[in-house]
């Protein structure tokens, strides 16, 4: 291994430019002649639009346009869309409603677009829409999730009892005989909460359009700026590809929610060209609470069948998922085929069985977020898994091991065919960093001092990089999930890797670099990396899932096969020997059995210049583009343990001690890697004890801030002990499997299995709060006094 | 509109600003120091965290008009010419960064604690001390690597505090 090469702990290349306040975010991005967006917002979860004026506010200071979904529907713009088609148990389409940029009759949540100002400033703009009168016609609001079938009120026409689909998995009735012929059945109701996911950059967007092309420039906070690309322009029609350039500079997180295609840059984009000027709109923390997808919020029922020695024999599920007012850009794929398919877990459970109601609510849209129907896959399997141990009074890290899968390739009820992984060692290598073996005494040693000690488990599964195209495509995606990749070499062998992947605090810069510099033999600071422009990069599906190294990482990897073939083929003509005779190693292409060398970088130049080969025989120049499409998907797992202590006085949940072991397949730069474990991991203990999005009965989110809604803070975490285990994923060429959602996947489980460990409770709802966790400690110390 | 005057990382700087002119607002959008950012109005994430006279301050509810005359040090302004400071050079090294959007606001407050704390910083009081910033992408877990051992190295070029360390403001 080099010291910039796969697997070393390269620093990043992208940092000089955030610690110095040189990033450049979209925020940054000033127009000459920019105008200000604001969004007028619906302050009811349901209404009628019964009246828009806004002949006041057109005549403030500054106003240089007001628009409405009257006027959207005038230039023929069209609706937002969801680009996974889902079918009904009895095979019928799912039934969406129209979900237009600005709302055209009806509002359906609190942040719903009513209208757009667009002034000179943004203050202007602001005071301009304090102006525009609305007639609201208020509806009841449905905001339960569970019960929001069943409510009188209908958000969409178009979706009878607000149920967009009815979907299933699995072998019912094969299920159905083993929960019969079982002798242990395990039973929980579990709430998956919903979530913000908060990235720390809101959203934002600068539309631009030039008046002598004829083309339009949007610069947006995306993951994937050629998804937004292609919506826009074939769904939305706002211009066709080739007049629509878009580009996510750099970008302050995502975990998701910057995947969609959202209203507001839709309509900067559509208002730069009305006004003549660019528009920018950056959200406000409360517009993002408001209006970036929110994550989770389900509902479900489980079993757990086992024998009389405890072999698992059967899964059934029963989950409502809330999918808000209107479908998010992929909000259909996360509660079906995102979840079901890893009901499995790490387990040989011979038959599974999963019913998913989606369901319409007045709340705001429900999508991706980190790790997007995986996590609450495996807090139900694990949830499960641990209740399961302690019915049948089994140890839970051997329960666990008595059903692992342990031979591969392992065929899921659920469709996922399991490549590799080695479960047990994962458990081992958790359990000694953690030293099970010492936790009675160390729980022995908190009850001395008052305090409620527990452990918890979570081993978990994640199928990540979205891909190969047909398959997804044959469960309903409506885009090909491959990634591509373009390498340029320059003629002094400098190189410039062009990438469909986008880095929003993942690293590319740095640990595509290493690739190429392992694979090329060139230093690191040779190399520069190009995403996030749809002018320069040609297309791309972005970054989500895990994917950006199982399979944009693989494009390039095909990209340099084919510069090295073509560098044989010019080193050939260079050396005067047979091509089959060239060989390439450590940055020198060499003549077999002798001492004749060229230099990658001598060889780029005699690829541009030309001289030593006929430009008919061989083309000059080096620079090759690939498409990758992977076998399968792939399956990261590991198990993560959670040791806690618990004040009773004060229900205080402090996490002592977490233990993290993950096989992620080859790892490029374990640095970044386990960075990206960590933020999981924190993200995943935010969700089991302190974050939750409320929507009162009147549909009004009332966890609309940072003072509200509570994120992770460093005192709220420990130091993590992360550790790997490694088997390479065999479907792609680096065997790499995936890391960026890891964490947030394993960790609510563990947590919650902790505490109701420590406190000996069989379940506790997240976010798991100390008013919740003191409420749960009082019936443990009663019970321990009548003990 | 309302005459303004202050330093900003050792310059004059002179402007006429509407008085609901917030200090972040006067950095990013009449300065065009964009490396101090906006991640809330609530005064929650401190992402727009600069130095006000030598302490930290949250610039998104800081009215701009409230520092006539002062001395205002943003992220631009930390380094020393080419050298970085030894706590950005921390965050590098420690990979106590992701996406790069809270980072400025992060050094910027890592810096002022080590002015009020001292240089030999445990990982109990940097937890407590970084209560003002939130990360939503490290997990914490690296910055407060890097927040010791910037604190560390600040001591070795005599950027320690020379009077004795000032006290939380609460």
């Amino acid at each position: 291994m080099s010291a910039t090469g796969i697997g070393a702990p390269v620093r990043r290349k992208e940092d000089h430019r955030f610690i110095t306040g040189q990033g450049r975010y979209t925020d940054d991005i000033n127009r000459p002649g920019q105008a200000h967006a604001y969004f007028l917002r619906s302050p009811h979860a349901h209404a009628t639009l019964k009246k828009i004026d806004t002949m006041a506010a057109a005549a403030m200071p500054g106003v240089l346009g007001i628009f409405t979904g009257d006027d959207l529907a005038a230039d023929k713009v069209g609706g937002l869309i969801c680009g996974w088609m889902i079918h009904n148990k009895d095979g019928s389409p799912m039934r969406a409603g129209p979900h237009p940029a600005l709302a055209q009759g009806k509002v359906r949540y609190v942040g719903d677009h009513v209208a757009v100002v667009v002034a000179e400033t943004l203050a202007q703009a602001r005071d301009a829409a304090e102006a525009i009168v609305v007639d609201y016609g208020v509806l009841p609001a449905v905001v339960d999730t569970a019960t929001a079938a069943k409510a009188k009120t209908q958000v969409h026409a178009e979706a009878p009892d607000n149920t967009v689909f009815n979907w299933h998995l699995g072998d019912r009735a094969a299920t159905d005989a083993a929960f019969k012929a079982a002798k242990h059945v395990t039973k929980l109701d579990i709430v998956n909460n919903r979530l913000v996911p908060n990235p720390m950059e809101p959203r934002a967007a600068v539309g631009d359009y030039d008046q002598g092309e004829g083309a339009f420039t949007l610069y947006t906070t995306s993951q994937n700026p050629h998804v937004a690309r292609l919506v826009l322009s074939a769904f939305i029609g706002i211009a066709p590809e080739n007049k629509l350039r878009v580009i996510a500079p750099d970008v302050g997180g995502g975990f998701g929610s910057k995947i969609f295609i959202y209203a507001e840059e839709t309509v900067c984009v559509w208002v730069a060209k009305k006004v003549g000027r660019p528009v920018k709109w950056t959200s406000d923390r409360t517009e993002a609470f408001l209006s970036d997808a929110h994550g989770r919020d389900h509902v479900t029922h489980a079993e757990l069948a086992m024998d009389a020695d405890g072999k698992m024999l059967a899964m059934r599920v029963h989950t409502t998922a809330n999918l808000g007012a209107y479908l998010s850009t992929f909000s259909s794929s996360v509660p079906t085929y995102l979840y079901a398919p890893l009901l499995s877990g790490q387990y040989d459970i011979p038959a599974i069985y999963c019913e998913v109601d989606a369901v319409y609510t007045n709340t705001a849209p429900v999508d991706a977020y980190r790790g997007a129907g995986r996590p609450e896959a495996t807090f139900v399997v694990e949830r499960l898994v641990e209740v399961a141990a302690r019915q049948l009074g089994k140890d839970p890290a051997k329960f666990r091991t008595q059903n692992f899968i342990k031979k591969f390739p392992h065929q899921t009820p659920v469709i996922m065919m399991y490549d590799t992984g080695n479960y047990g060692a994962s458990l081992k290598k958790a359990m000694e960093i953690i030293d099970y073996k010492g936790f009675p005494k160390r729980r022995r040693d908190s009850a001395r001092s008052g305090k409620l000690r527990g452990i918890g488990f979570s081993a978990y599964i994640e199928a990540c990089g979205i891909a190969p195209s047909a398959a997804v495509g044959s469960l309903g995606a409506g885009v090909g999930l491959w990634e591509s990749a373009e390498v340029r070499v320059n003629p002094i062998g400098t190189i410039e890797v062009l990438t469909g992947s986008h880095s929003h605090g993942q690293g590319h810069e740095t640990t595509f670099a290493q690739l190429v510099s392992d694979r090329l033999g060139v230093p690191l600071e040779n190399v520069s990396i190009v995403h996030g422009d749809t002018d320069k990069v040609q297309m791309g599906m972005g970054t989500y899932g895990s994917r950006s190294g199982a399979v944009g990482m693989s494009a390039i990897f095909k990209a340099i096969d084919k510069v090295i073939a073509k560098g044989k083929k010019v080193a050939a003509y260079v050396l005067e020997a047979d091509e089959a005779d060239i060989d390439f190693k450590d940055g020198n292409f060499s003549v077999k059995g002798t001492d004749r060398t060229l230099d990658f970088g001598s060889c780029a130049l005699q690829a541009y210049v030309a001289h030593k080969f006929n430009g008919q025989d061989l083309e000059p120049g080096l620079k090759e583009g690939a498409f990758y499409d992977p076998t399968n998907f792939t399956f990261p797992a590991g198990v993560h343990i959670c040791e806690l202590e618990i004040d009773p006085d004060t229900g205080v949940t402090r996490i002592e001690r977490w233990a993290a072991v993950d096989d992620f397949g080859n790892v490029i730069n374990p640095m970044i890697v386990e960075g990206q474990v960590h933020g999981g991991i924190a993200q995943g203990v935010g969700q089991a004890l302190l974050e939750g999005a409320r929507y009162n009965a009147d549909g009004q989110l009332v966890t609309a801030s940072f003072m509200d809604y509570c994120m992770p803070r460093a005192d709220d975490l420990p130091s993590f002990e992360v550790g790997m285990t490694v088997t390479p994923c065999p479907s792609n060429p680096l065997g790499i499997k995936g890391c960026g959602e890891a964490g947030a996947i394993a960790s609510p489980p563990a947590v919650i299995n902790a505490i109701t460990d420590a406190l000996g409770h069989e379940d506790i709802a997240m976010p798991a709060t100390p008013q919740a966790v003191w409420r749960a400690a009082q019936k443990t110390l009663s019970r321990m006094a009548a003990e | 509109m309302a005459n303004l005057s202050m330093t900003v990382n050792g310059k004059a700087v002179t402007a006429n600003v509407d008085p609901r002119t917030l200090l972040v607002q006067f950095l990013r959008e009449n300065l065009r120091l964009t490396g101090t950012h906006v991640g809330c109005d609530t005064s929650q994430c401190g992402a727009c965290v600069v130095h006000l006279d030598g302490k930290a301050v949250k610039a998104c509810t800081t009215l701009a008009l409230s520092c006539e005359g002062a001395s205002v040090t943003t992220i631009e302004g930390l380094a020393n010419g080419g050298a970085l400071h030894p706590m950005q050079e921390a965050f590098r090294e420690h990979h106590g960064l992701q996406c790069g959007f809270c980072t400025p606001g992060m050094i910027m407050s890592a810096v002022d604690i080590v002015n009020r704390r001292g240089n030999d910083l445990d990982e109990k009081t940097i937890r407590e001390d970084l209560d003002g910033n939130i990360c939503r992408c490290t997990g914490y877990h690296n910055i407060v690597k890097a927040v010791a051992a910037g604190a560390e190295a600040m001591a070795g070029q005599g950027l320690a505090s020379k009077e004795p360390p000032r006290q939380a403001a609460e």
